[in-house]
């Protein structure tokens, strides 16, 4: 088997194709959430009995991915702004991408208790 | 190796045929704007598509990191979220104009997004206008109806 044959990029590829995917998933989320909230012109019930699924615990570790998807996408789109507009941009782009990662983690980790943590209360107890 | 001479043309290749005295003929430049070129030959679509996304990019790191903050952090985080407190945010025009602005531009973004990711992926054009056809519909439907939803908004629907 020729080795070696597959193109699998560097920091550079592999962030776009993070970008693109957090990016279509995040779209899809968004319809269903701007028809979720239309919900609020049928009935306070009816919202409130959708609003109800988001507040299980396994609609809250998809929150949670939520999260991690829109940070993601935020920060790297930061970065690509500054690849595209600062002169140094290209050159640190590496860098930058660490520097997103980093943060990334950062935040992800202080959102844990807030997103997650009424779906542990319910799931072991408090 | 041809030491002897300043030309670049190695004995491989043979005598350069022009020099300082024959100089080679002038090439013009395959794409080389010249007065016959129309100004215009496709417009600036994809030039304002591109920059969209960068200006709305920046705007949208607020608005929707403000929205992450107040909707799944803050007071309590989903646990909060309801009929009630959804009035009680949009009884204030600043959250109405946040949260329309946030719509919109979180909408096209998406769109325009979407639209790059069908125009790479989707091979046959047929295919193209079908999928971007979808996506138009679905993205004015729900763009409109967002918008209808903001404005017409009545706490006191029961």
């Amino acid at each position: 088997m020729p080795a070696g044959t597959l193109y699998r990029g560097r920091e550079g590829m592999w962030s776009w194709v993070a970008h693109r995917v957090t990016g279509v998933l995040i779209f899809f989320f968004l319809f269903v959430h701007v028809l979720d909230t239309a919900l609020v012109r049928v009935s306070p019930e009816a919202y409130d009995d959708v609003v109800a699924t988001y507040k299980t615990p396994i609609v809250a570790l998809l929150e949670y991915g939520l999260v991690a998807a829109i940070l993601f996408h935020a920060l790297n789109g930061l970065r690509v702004i500054a690849v595209d507009f600062w002169s140094k941009g290209p050159r640190y782009q590496k860098q930058m991408l660490w520097t997103v990662v980093g943060v990334w983690v950062v935040l992800m980790a202080g959102a844990l208790y807030p997103v997650l943590g009424h779906a542990a209360a319910e799931l072991f107890g408090k | 190796m041809s030491t002897d001479t300043s030309s670049s043309i190695g004995d491989v290749e043979g005598v350069s045929l022009y020099d300082v005295d024959h100089p080679a003929p002038y090439i013009e430049a395959p794409r080389k704007r010249t007065s016959k070129t129309p100004r215009a030959t496709r417009g600036n679509f994809e030039m304002a598509a591109w920059l969209f996304m960068r200006l709305s990019g920046i705007v949208l790191v607020v608005l929707v990191i403000g929205h992450l903050l107040i909707q799944l952090v803050l007071d309590g985080g989903v646990s909060k979220i309801g009929f009630a407190f959804v009035a009680g945010r949009w009884a204030s025009p600043f959250w109405q104009v946040w949260d329309l602005l946030m719509l919109w531009l979180a909408m096209l973004h998406g769109a325009n997004g979407l639209r790059t990711v069908i125009n790479d992926y989707a091979e046959r054009a047929n295919t193209r206008l079908w999928l971007k056809g979808l996506l138009y519909t679905a993205t004015v439907f729900t763009i409109l109806l967002g918008t209808l939803v903001i404005f017409t908004f009545d706490p006191n629907i029961r």
